[in-house]
């Protein structure tokens, strides 16, 4: 298994009632809330827990990045690469992801990922995702050709890891006249290309006709089956067989040394009122041409109110669902245990920390996790034979997989 | 009024048209309209009216690699060229407007006049343009009204479905051309001097889309412009005031 450590980086300083006065928590809600004090002080308590992941044997730190919203305290993906790359030992750096079409130039990633690649010497994975629909109006980049824009960056940013320079790129929304950057990825012939999300099947088909790994952002349990079937067609579609390698789950897991100690903690897993991203409006979520067509009427009755929004689950619930999973190391064993026999992926982020849980049993969580979930979840993993890309040494993409190993199915034979 | 269509740059481009003589043409607003309108039947009582959705907005087909609205007045100009409109008056509506101006600016000879109502086009010296990204559809186009009541009579409330992905499908088509920066093009004010063609503005004077500095713009650049404003009407000044509309257009063109 690959085990990986994750928090969200809460901006959990910021004052909750003010929140709630203006109703919202994201895109426009102030940031004359945003305490740069608190903000430093937070910044550095979540270093000191991710040096402890690395010491701990976590295989990973997943790192992410989201805007305008106190929910997270990473706008600049590479930034946290970069600490994590110098800092750290021998945890991989998993970037989930890089939002590629948010920005106006898939050059500046590329450059990003190699440096990184060389200063971790070869830790790192560069996922890549569209990014939020809110990001969209954060950074004002065009939702309209928000995938177009994904599709393009990553076929050139594939391109500039695995070919020499200099060419050109003449593309619909990306043109370069040289691209020859001076720096190269230390993996050959690339650093794995994971690919996270909700639900989207655009997404999980996309990924699966890849052959990056899909990694489940939190999904409802009773869902999973049905996106790993999505992916899993996909795969054959193209012609390979997906395996655990091929499936990533991230899920809230709070451990602390008492199971009522961990569901203290475990609750803060609700603390943006329940919301994954933070209280907004269904019309930043999903902005124009952003989603996909066959949605579009759905999320049009969402945004003006004619339909009901997805409101999380109450915590009582989603633990029921193992969709939070909060306790004492046997516990979590236990629980997360079961979800590997169930939703069978070889790679597992444990988000273990939320809200306004303190460094103290933030560091507590993180050693637990380090010192007596993980080696058991290993074992776990094991027995179930849940192997990741890494300990398979799979191909890095299906453009990279032996073409004698490729055997594509029509498209008939799987629907019958 | 009966439907048209017409093949432009192999581009289906869909309407309404009705009535006889001068042609004069509405283009419509971002989120278009609800159906043949009132201003459109007084129009055609005294003119060839002719209602085409633009390119990418309502029935007409998009134009995939469109990406200012600058492309939809290439097309527009050509889809007159192509119906024999090419002295006609234009009408534009908000973002119509800007549509108009941009074409104004480049083909000239094709207007007999131009008629902006609401238009959006330029960058407002004071206030900003209502920015519809930020909120939901039903709240921006209720915006557009002084008067909510002609709003839900138009629309319905709540709107139906067909509604609502109509909206949908123009506020798409709106954000692949016109994201950023939003509603304005600094590129058209300077080229404004050239547009030798008589022009009326109209504004309602509670427009809560485009300031009304934007009106006083206009009429600074453009050679041959004067304004006219509704009193107690909001940004759709056509479902709000049709017939006022109507008469000022009837009386502007014929002038």
């Amino acid at each position: 298994m690959f085990l990986c450590y994750f928090t969200e980086q809460p901006m959990s300083a910021y004052p909750e009632d003010e929140g709630l006065k203006a109703g919202i928590t994201s895109v426009l809600f102030s940031n004359k809330h945003f305490d740069p004090v608190e903000g430093s002080r937070l910044y550095r308590e979540r270093l000191a827990e991710y040096i402890a992941a690395d010491d701990l044997g976590f295989d990973g730190i997943m790192v992410n990045e989201h805007h305008n919203a106190p929910y997270c305290m990473q706008p600049r993906i590479t930034v946290w690469s970069s600490i994590l790359a110098a800092v750290t030992k021998k945890a991989k750096i998993v970037q989930l992801g890089n939002p590629l079409p948010m920005y106006d130039s898939p050059l500046a990633f590329a450059e990003d990922i190699a440096m990184l690649d060389m200063i971790s010497e070869g830790r790192l994975v560069s996922g890549i995702v569209r990014g939020a629909g809110q990001e969209a109006i954060c950074i004002n980049s065009n939702p309209a050709y928000n995938r177009e824009r994904f599709d393009e960056a990553h076929d050139l940013l594939v391109k500039i890891m695995t070919e020499d320079g200099p060419f050109h790129w003449e593309g619909e929304h990306f043109q370069y006249r040289v691209v020859n950057p001076w720096v190269r990825v230390l993996q050959q012939p690339h650093p794995r290309i994971w690919v996270p999300g909700v639900f989207s099947p655009e997404t999980i088909v996309w990924a699966a006709e890849h052959r990056y790994p899909y990694i489940a952002l939190n999904t409802p349990m009773h869902l999973t089956p049905q996106l790993w079937k999505t992916y899993d067609d996909a795969a054959r579609r193209v012609g390979y067989e997906p395996g655990p390698e091929n499936r990533g789950y991230l899920l809230r897991t709070h451990v602390a040394d008492t199971d009522a100690k961990a569901e203290q903690g475990g609750r803060e897993f609700m603390w943006m009122q329940g919301q994954f991203t933070g209280i907004g409006h269904p019309y930043w979520v999903s902005p124009p041409g952003y989603s996909s067509p066959s949605r579009r009427l759905l999320y049009t009755q969402m945004a003006n109110g004619l339909a009901p929004r997805p409101f999380a689950n109450s915590y009582e619930q989603q633990t029921a669902n193992r969709e939070i999973v909060a306790g004492s190391p046997q516990k979590v064993i236990d629980e997360v245990g079961h979800i590997l026999e169930t939703c069978r992926p070889s790679i597992l982020m444990l988000w273990g920390n939320d809200g306004k849980v303190d460094h103290k049993d933030s560091m507590r969580c993180v050693e637990l996790l380090g010192e007596k979930v993980v080696p058991e979840l290993r074992k776990i993993g094991d027995s179930l034979g849940l192997k990741s890309p890494f300990e398979l040494d799979t191909p890095v993409s299906l453009k990279f997989t032996p073409p004698h190993e490729v055997n594509p199915q029509p498209a008939r034979a799987v629907e019958a | 009024m009966q439907e048209f269509s017409s093949t432009v740059a192999g581009l289906t481009i869909r309407g309404v048209r009705g009535g006889e003589g001068h042609p004069v043409v509405v283009v419509h607003h971002s989120f278009g309209h609800p159906g043949p309108l009132r201003f459109y039947e007084e129009l055609a009582a005294h003119h060839a009216a002719w209602v085409p959705d633009l390119p990418g907005f309502g029935a007409s087909d998009r134009p995939d690699w469109a990406r200012h609205p600058r492309d939809l007045a290439i097309i527009l100009g050509h889809f007159l060229r192509r119906e024999g409109l090419t002295r006609a008056a234009l009408v534009g509506m908000g973002f119509g407007g800007w549509v108009v101006a941009e074409l104004a600016t480049m083909a000239p000879e094709l207007l007999s006049h131009l008629v902006l109502v609401g238009a959006a086009g330029l960058l407002p010296e004071e206030g900003r343009i209502f920015d519809q990204i930020l909120v939901s559809h039903s709240a921006y186009v209720s915006a557009a009204f002084n008067d909510r009541d002609v709003y839900t009579r138009l629309y319905g409330d709540p709107p139906t479905d067909d509604t609502l992905i109509t909206w949908d499908v123009n506020r798409e088509m709106m954000t692949r051309v016109a994201w950023k920066p939003y509603m304005y093009n600094r590129q058209m004010a300077p080229l404004l001097c050239e547009v030798n063609v008589p022009t009326l503005l109209v504004w309602g004077d509670a427009d809560a889309i485009v300031p009304r500095v934007c009106a006083e713009q206009y009429q600074r650049l453009l050679p041959d412009a004067r304004l006219e404003i509704v009193a107690d009407c909001g940004h759709a000044v056509d479902m709000e005031r049709p017939t006022e509309l109507a008469e000022l257009v009837a009386r502007f063109v014929t002038s």
